[in-house]
């Protein structure tokens, strides 16, 4: 590896994923379908990650992810994390092909580490939402090909002191959620959970809780959404993004969050 | 046509090395030192927004002196290589010093190809970690690069400095000692810095995958003015006072370290 300077005229700025098409072509995640390849045959089967959700609260947001990855109708990993720190005041999770998911996600963390290093101030959060959009639509051909990835964003605004969320489209589109979103295959059952439960004063327990709630419902429906696995010890990954950055809840705290919600019966428990 | 004069090589490089340390010389100068938490860097420098040093990669800091566009550039590339390498392959293998002999290369060839050779001094710090001591990588302007594990200091009237801020230096120092210290060295008998005069940054050993952190407004204000109340008010028990570190136990003989291709340099 050679120091990587570049001519006044091709110098790639702040924007990590130039450099890597000039410096290191071959360690950039594939944007296109391979060569030749016209669809993907339709018994491949891969990994997918499933259900997660971002909802506002009082003092920022919190996202949710539960931990089951799909290959068909098969459990392929059951520890699989979906909720990721993007920076020190965002959180990004996936839903969507695990494998291109989780290296956009890698790439989408170095970007922003990379434009705050070089340029010596960090991006606003409009501008985070904005990189991971560009990410998401250089991804449309091999959405094309059923490798579609769908991230969520939230974090905090510094400049606005609040808590934001973003959803976005297999295109690239990015939208701002007012309060709350959730996407994935069980995104939908989480998404009414939510919608019952959410005030814009909740404390920070209690998103938690109603965000375990949404994950626990829509594992209840969906079966490609895991559930708490009190047996393996595992539990849906949370954080919370608040003015004092990233934080990933203990999990025992989320297992205790879990042995409330099913003590209160929730999803009709017969007794 | 014209015949270009002959001037023997050994004239041309003497003519080079002389413009870099005559521009290296005019600028301010900076002190990096290891202290108990980590790696402390002072640098002389009134902007709060044109830094000299900066963040390169979890444990790794940049210092630079000189030409600030020159040295500047070189960062960049450090932040590129740095990344470029940790995403390729995996964070722990980015290391200090495979980037400083990447610099010393860079001006290697830069001294002995191009018009003009730079006019900068770098530093490359990495927090040590995993059994592995703290390191500070001094790169001149010709190439020549030298480890030192305790410090370096670099631009300005180095050598003199070194001198005497080897006479300060103390092993496992807390941070306000050795950036009182730091501070006394940048100032020379003549002078005060206050806040203002100064960039300081830590490499420190703690949670944080990213060790860098900026010492500013009111955190270094308040170090600033609890070592000077420290050495007005008498020492505090127990603390041994910079002044009088030269001669303790844990003081070590001064060392060359200013000038390149001192110590345990190695030849570019």
């Amino acid at each position: 590896m050679a120091l990587p300077m570049f001519a006044p005229g091709d110098d790639p700025g702040p924007d990590f994923a130039a450099l890597l098409r000039l410096a290191s072509p071959q360690a950039l995640p594939e944007a296109s379908p391979p060569a030749g390849g016209a669809g993907r045959a339709p018994e491949l089967q891969l990994r997918h990650a499933t259900t997660v959700v971002a909802l506002r609260f009082a003092d920022g947001v919190v996202m949710a992810g539960d931990r089951r990855a799909t290959e068909g109708n098969f459990i392929a990993h059951r520890a699989m994390e979906k909720v990721f720190p993007a920076d020190r005041h965002s959180a990004v999770a996936i839903a969507g092909a695990a494998g291109p998911a989780v290296e956009m996600v890698k790439l989408f963390q170095t970007q922003l580490e990379h434009y705050e290093k070089v340029e010596g101030v960090a991006l606003s959060l409009e501008g985070k939402a904005n990189q991971l959009g560009q990410m998401v639509r250089e991804h449309l051909p091999m959405a094309f090909q059923g490798l579609a990835v769908v991230p969520l964003f939230a974090g905090y605004d510094l400049r606005r002191a609040t808590g934001r969320i973003f959803t976005y489209d297999v295109t690239g589109g990015h939208y701002e959620e007012a309060d709350h979103a959730a996407t994935g295959s069980g995104g939908r059952d989480a998404r009414t959970t939510i919608k019952l439960g959410w005030h814009p004063d909740l404390s920070a327990a209690a998103a938690v809780e109603l965000a375990v709630t949404a994950l626990y419902n829509a594992a209840d429906e969906d079966s490609a959404t895991g559930g708490p696995d009190v047996v393996r010890g595992i539990y849906p990954v949370v954080a919370t993004v608040t003015a004092a950055g990233y934080e990933r809840v203990a999990e025992d705290e989320v297992a205790a969050r879990f042995a409330e919600v099913v003590a209160r019966g929730i999803g009709g428990r017969r007794s | 046509m014209t015949m270009p004069f002959y001037v023997a090589p050994e004239q041309v490089m003497k003519d080079r090395a002389e413009y870099a340390q005559k521009g290296i010389a005019r600028g301010r100068s900076l002190v990096a030192t290891t202290y108990a938490e980590g790696i402390l860097i002072v640098a002389e420098n009134p902007s709060r927004s044109l830094h000299k040093v900066s963040e390169i990669y979890d444990r790794i800091a940049f210092a630079g002196v000189g030409k600030y566009n020159e040295f500047d550039q070189l960062r960049v590339a450090g932040v590129r290589h740095a990344d470029t390498k940790g995403f390729a392959f995996s964070r722990e293998d980015v290391d200090a010093r495979s980037l400083a002999n990447l610099y010393a290369q860079f001006l290697g060839n830069v001294f002995t190809h191009e018009m003009k050779p730079l006019e900068v001094e770098i530093l490359v710090a990495e927090l040590g970690w995993n059994g592995r001591p703290d390191q500070l990588y001094h790169v001149a302007y010709e190439g020549t690069i030298t480890d030192e594990d305790r410090f370096a200091v670099l631009g300005g009237d180095a050598e003199s400095l070194a001198t005497r801020f080897g006479e300060a230096f103390s092993q496992g120092w807390s941070l306000s000692e050795a950036l009182a210290a730091c501070v006394r060295t940048l100032a020379g008998p003549d002078r005060r810095l206050g806040a203002d005069d100064l960039e300081v940054a830590v490499l420190s050993r703690g949670e944080e995958r990213r060790a860098f952190r900026r010492v500013n407004g009111a955190e270094l204000a308040g170090l600033l003015r609890a070592q000077e109340e420290g050495e007005a008010g008498g020492q505090p028990a127990g603390e041994p006072s910079p002044e009088d570190a030269g001669g303790p136990p844990g003081g070590t003989p001064p060392e060359d370290t200013g000038g390149p291709g001192g110590g345990d340099s190695a030849g570019s």
